[in-house]
């Protein structure tokens, strides 16, 4: 006999309005984008979200689970936004919809499904991409692309050509400060005033970008769906290493309002670093886990060997939350002087 | 060449010494696992492992006499919790597995024979010769020894019944499969 | 002005409470019969001290409390005892428990009731009283009040709360008794607070009940002096402020965790009908027989009804009309009560309310979905635990894990579900873990016991036979030091005590028919005829060509066995063995 029991009342809430909101929360920042650099990114959120409802359902199917419960949880949507998002809008198409594929079927559903993944599918995703095809993935357009012509590229219709893309600016910060070596010839700022890809604070455009991200973040912690535990600490993780080194030395090391707003940091506070089923849970692990993330993004980005390292700082910490769960759980009502 | 030897036989006779200190001063007296196993038995002292008692049935499985599969009192979940401490393989029981009974004695057939009294392992029933015996029921283990020796069968095994102060709540898990 | 602490966590449901305070107290009528449980408070099972065809009087204790922690029960009405059974039982499990069924006979005679003034007896005598009475915890708890009457010898009482919070949705009957009968809640507050003596009685009413905290706060200044250490605060709406626990943290910012008493921290909490009763059962002579049940939900008419213990809940139900797609009971609240398996099941000491169900008004739960490790949970827990993770070890039932993370902390109380967003219903699965652990906890002891108990029986045996082993070599001893010596007085005088020593040695050779073995076994073999023959009279004659009303009353006998004994009948037939 199934026993229905108490509580009989339950608050209106679900999976699906969460991810809903998260969605919600995204647009200002898609809307940037596409003001921006055109509607090519639209191309790949397309892709990505179709691919993950498709490799989400065969996956259910093959597990014998069933569909309409699981794809209408908008979770899969969730995770090929943030790929599309994550990804250089000139990548191509297959690209997109490879990483889409990995990071639903392997290193979602493959670990048991909504809940069960212990590393975020969306970064899983772009560190295998940007392992595999560093090249493809380092084509960043300028804010001077055409649609038709970004689109030939996306389908591959056309070779790609230097000359529709250029860096990002941490890109290109990086770059630059490896060709001047040790000569410190050429200083931060004056990459800065060089590079056409530098707007006012950050990347041109990208800053913008960033800004809507933040945005719709701060209203995703109003409505309560994440907790300013990790887009706090992660901003904090980031300016506590960033802001000692460029106040010692500004002409090599950039300053933290530009490490804010440029790459996945912006996306990644709000909505990277927050996924729930990946990080870590109790108050305090949230914050260590956060600010860690910040501080070993900063520590990629600048020592490491990649433009953007807010990816693999993730992954790496997604491996220490059980760890950090552990050690961080808070004490119970009455048993707080232990 | 005769340096790197020298080096490793060195090395091996370091080891070798701390190991030596390490049997003598934390030696382990006695089996731990036997009683580690003992604790995760039963207690009904039924004997349907074949070994009198459930010492003996420990011990036969520390030595790998036993299998681990042959507790019936135990059932199911007593051969997973033994795999899960010896890291042997799960096996199926060995025996049907019977939900919990107690025995009870037919008072108009007793004669008085304290044959069962005799049997009983863990002095479940009271009762002297020629004196009605009874089966306390809150000690009774269920392991059936007592129905053998009783001269005019009077012992049956009952199921204890599930009331208000042994109910317990049922695993919530249904599975999706069928929720579909 | 007191000041009020927080305690975290917590949810602010919709409270549906303006719907049963619109009436007064309605004293619900007689009804059909009364089936009183005899198990009704936490501790001992009370023995009944009546027996089927007794006359009985209003107030008259048909159940002898057990032990210290136990509280008697008591008769409602004057009438006859027709069954002393098992009945359905009012738990979420659908079982039967042990009940007395009385049929009132109309007239509602009163025993010869005996009002007390209490300040003349010692404390234990009162506690005394109150247990007689059968007064125990009506917030829901049941546990038996007098059990808690009692200070720390270390820790001085500091503060006595008195909970009127009632925070869950749809009660009403707290709010009720205290702006109806706030006088006497008060009054028995004040016997409490002379047992345990604190230096504050603090009585908690949430914000959402102003006519309650009025009516209290006037019967309080009525009384005057005696009661100056009484002060009624209004603290916020949230559930469960109304968990003792809670209520606690609020008013004194004391938290009292599971492994404490709260005793230990020098408070203690009652509910207001708790108080209301001990004042009746002091001051009158009335042992509880009768509380206040909220009758809400899918009704016509909600209203709060003054309702006789052991009033069948469906007969109770019909008082407020039930709507027609009403489809079960609910008893208590929304949050922490249980749909009632069999609706004859009777109205107990823990009732509080009665919730008619429906679909429309509480929808079907949608399918549980897998955890997403949201927090929420851990956000809404007033305990301040982490559901989520006790989840996980429950549904994995690795309880040692869960005790770890400190689940009999845990009140149930049903936050936690309320706001998971996956609709796991996280409360099921810690009960389901609690039940578990106490079934083998239990287990574990018995095992103990059994081992003990070998080892002793085996000890004793060894202990024997080492006896008769030193008694045979005694008398083995004897027997060779007699026949040496015989042996010598043979030897000097030979011829005439040749016949006896042989006599002596030959006397082991048994004879075949008189020897003890053989007289044993004839007595064996005559008793097991003696029983063979009486097991054939046992058995019953006459079984077939019966009339109709003796083959019913055999049916029912038979089905009660079959209740009790999970079998049809003990006796086992010629021959059989019965397994």
């Amino acid at each position: 006999m199934e026993l229905i029991t108490s509580p009989y009342l339950l608050k209106e809430a679900s999976v699906q309005r969460v991810m809903l909101k998260v969605l919600l929360a995204l647009l200002p920042g898609i809307a940037a984008y596409v003001w921006l650099f055109g509607p090519a990114i639209l191309v790949h959120l397309v892709l990505a979200t179709l691919t993950a409802l498709a490799a989400e359902a065969l996956m259910l199917k093959v597990r014998g689970r069933p569909l309409g419960m699981f794809l209408t949880d908008l979770s899969a949507v969730v995770t090929a936004w943030l790929i599309a998002l994550t990804f250089p809008p000139l990548a191509p198409w297959w690209l997109t919809i490879t990483a889409t594929l990995f990071a639903i079927v392997i290193a979602k559903q493959l670990y048991g499904g909504l809940g069960q993944n212990p590393f975020n599918p969306a970064m899983i995703a772009y560190a295998i991409s940007i392992v595999s095809f560093p090249a493809l993935m380092s084509q960043w357009p300028g804010t001077d692309g055409h649609f038709s012509s970004q689109l030939q590229v996306i389908f591959g219709l056309v070779p790609r050509l230097d000359s529709m893309t250029s860096a990002t600016p941490l890109d290109a910060l990086k770059t630059a400060l490896m060709l001047a070596g040790d000569s410190h010839s050429t200083t931060v700022a004056g990459i800065q005033a060089n590079s056409s890809a530098f707007g006012m604070i950050a990347g041109r455009g990208w800053e913008w970008i960033a800004i809507a991200y933040l945005l719709g973040g701060l209203w995703l912690i109003q409505q309560r769906v994440i907790t300013w535990h990790m887009p706090t600490a992660f901003i904090a993780g980031l300016t506590i290493i960033a802001a000692p080194l460029w106040l010692w030395h500004p002409d090599t090391y950039a300053s933290p309002l530009f490490h804010l707003l440029s790459g996945g940091a912006m996306l990644g506070a709000f909505f990277i670093v927050t996924d729930p089923v990946s990080g870590a849970t109790t108050p305090r692990g949230k914050l260590i886990f956060a600010a860690g993330i910040g501080l070993m993004a900063y520590l990629i980005r600048v020592f490491g060997g990649y433009p953007d390292g807010v990816a693999f700082a993730v992954l790496l910490f997604n491996i220490c939350v059980p760890l950090i769960d552990m050690y961080t759980q808070p004490p119970v009502f009455g048993l707080k002087d232990k | 060449m005769i340096s790197a030897l020298a080096i490793m036989a060195l090395g091996a006779i370091i080891l070798g010494a701390a190991l030596g200190f390490a049997s003598i001063k934390f030696k382990v007296y006695g089996n731990p696992l036997v009683e580690k196993i003992e604790g995760l038995l039963p207690q009904t002292q039924c004997g349907q492992c074949g070994y009198p008692g459930c010492h003996p049935y420990a011990e036969a499985i520390a030595k790998g006499e036993a299998d681990i599969n042959l507790c019936p009192p135990g059932g199911e979940e007593g051969v997973r919790k033994l795999a899960d401490l010896l890291g042997r393989e799960v096996k199926a029981l060995n025996a049907e597995e019977k939900p919990k009974q107690v025995a009870i004695i037919d008072e108009n057939t007793c004669i008085g024979c304290t044959l069962c009294i005799q049997a009983c392992p863990v002095d479940a029933i009271v009762g002297a010769a020629k004196q009605m015996h009874t089966i306390i029921a809150k000690q009774c283990t269920g392991c059936e020894l007592c129905l053998p020796p009783c001269p005019v069968e009077c012992i049956a095994m009952v199921a204890i019944p599930e009331t208000v102060d042994n109910w317990k709540w049922k695993y919530p898990v249904t599975e999706i499969r069928k929720a579909a | 002005m007191l000041q009020l602490f927080k305690f975290k966590g917590g949810v602010k449901p919709a409270t549906n409470k303006v719907q049963s305070v619109t009436l007064p107290i309605a004293v619900a009528p007689l009804p059909t019969r009364l089936a009183v449980p005899l198990h009704q408070s936490i501790g001992g099972m009370p023995r009944p001290i009546v027996e089927v065809g007794d006359k009985v009087l209003k107030g008259q204790k048909i159940g002898e409390a057990d032990g210290w922690i136990s509280a008697a029960v008591h008769a409602p009405t004057s009438g006859t005892v027709i069954e002393i059974g098992l009945y359905p039982a009012a738990h979420p499990s659908g079982l039967t428990a042990a009940t007395v069924v009385i049929e009132p006979d109309g007239q509602d005679r009163w025993i010869d009731r005996q009002p007390v003034d209490y300040a003349t007896l010692e404390p234990e005598a009162v506690r005394e009283l109150l247990r007689e009475a059968g007064v125990v915890g009506l917030g829901g708890a049941v546990f038996p009040t007098h059990g808690k009457l009692t200070a720390s010898k270390t820790v001085p009482m500091e503060e006595m709360v008195v909970n009127g919070a009632e925070c869950e949705p749809y009660i009403t009957c707290d709010d009720l008794l205290m702006r109806e009968r706030a006088e006497e809640v008060v009054r028995g507050a004040g016997i409490f607070r002379d047992l345990l003596r604190p230096k504050k009685v603090l009585i908690g009413i949430e914000d959402n009940k102003p006519e309650a905290a009025a009516a209290m706060r006037a019967a309080i200044t009525a009384l005057g002096d005696a009661f100056r250490e009484f002060e009624v605060v209004v603290v916020p709406t949230r559930y469960p402020a109304g968990g003792a626990k809670q209520l606690i943290r609020v008013l004194t910012g004391k938290e009292v965790p599971a492994s404490k008493r709260s005793t230990d921290l020098g408070v203690q909490c009652f509910n207001v009908a708790t108080a209301y009763t001990a004042w009746r059962a002091i001051a009158h002579g009335e042992p509880v027989i009768s509380r206040l049940v909220t009758v809400t939900g899918n009704v016509d008419q909600p209203r709060n009804y003054e309702v006789l213990i052991g009033t069948p809940m469906d007969e109770l139900l019909r008082l407020g009309q039930p709507k027609a797609d009403t489809d079960g009971i609910i008893m208590g609240g929304p949050m922490m009560g249980f749909l009632v398996p069999d609706q004859a099941a009777p109205v107990v000491k823990a009732t509080n309310c009665l919730i008619a169900h429906s679909p429309e008004l509480f929808p079907p739960k949608p399918p549980e979905m897998p955890c997403i490790r949201c927090g929420e949970c851990a956000r809404a827990c007033p305990h301040e635990l982490q559901p989520f993770e006790m989840y996980w070890f429950s549904r994995a039932k690795n309880f040692g894990k869960t005790q770890e993370y400190a689940i009999f902390d845990c009140i149930e109380c049903g936050c936690c579900s309320y706001v998971c967003p996956s609709r796991i219903p996280l409360v099921q699965y810690f009960r389901f873990a609690k039940s578990e652990i106490w079934t083998r906890e239990r287990e574990k002891e018995a095992a103990e016991g059994a081992k003990n108990r070998f080892e002793f029986k085996q000890l004793r045996e060894e202990r024997e036979k080492a006896e008769k082993a030193e008694k045979l070599a005694k008398a083995a001893a004897a027997q060779a030091a007699k026949k040496a010596a015989e042996a010598l007085a043979a030897a000097s005088a030979p011829a005439e005590t040749a016949a006896p020593a042989s006599a002596l040695v030959a006397a082991p050779a048994p004879d075949a028919t008189s020897t003890p073995d053989a007289v044993k076994k004839a007595t064996i073999e005559a008793a097991m005829e003696r029983a063979r023959a009486q097991r054939a009279a046992v058995q019953p004659k006459n079984i077939d060509h019966l009339p109709p009303a003796v083959e019913k009353e055999i049916a029912e006998i038979d089905a009660r066995h079959t209740q009790v004994f999970g079998t049809a009948d003990t006796a086992p037939a010629d021959g059989e063995k019965n397994n």
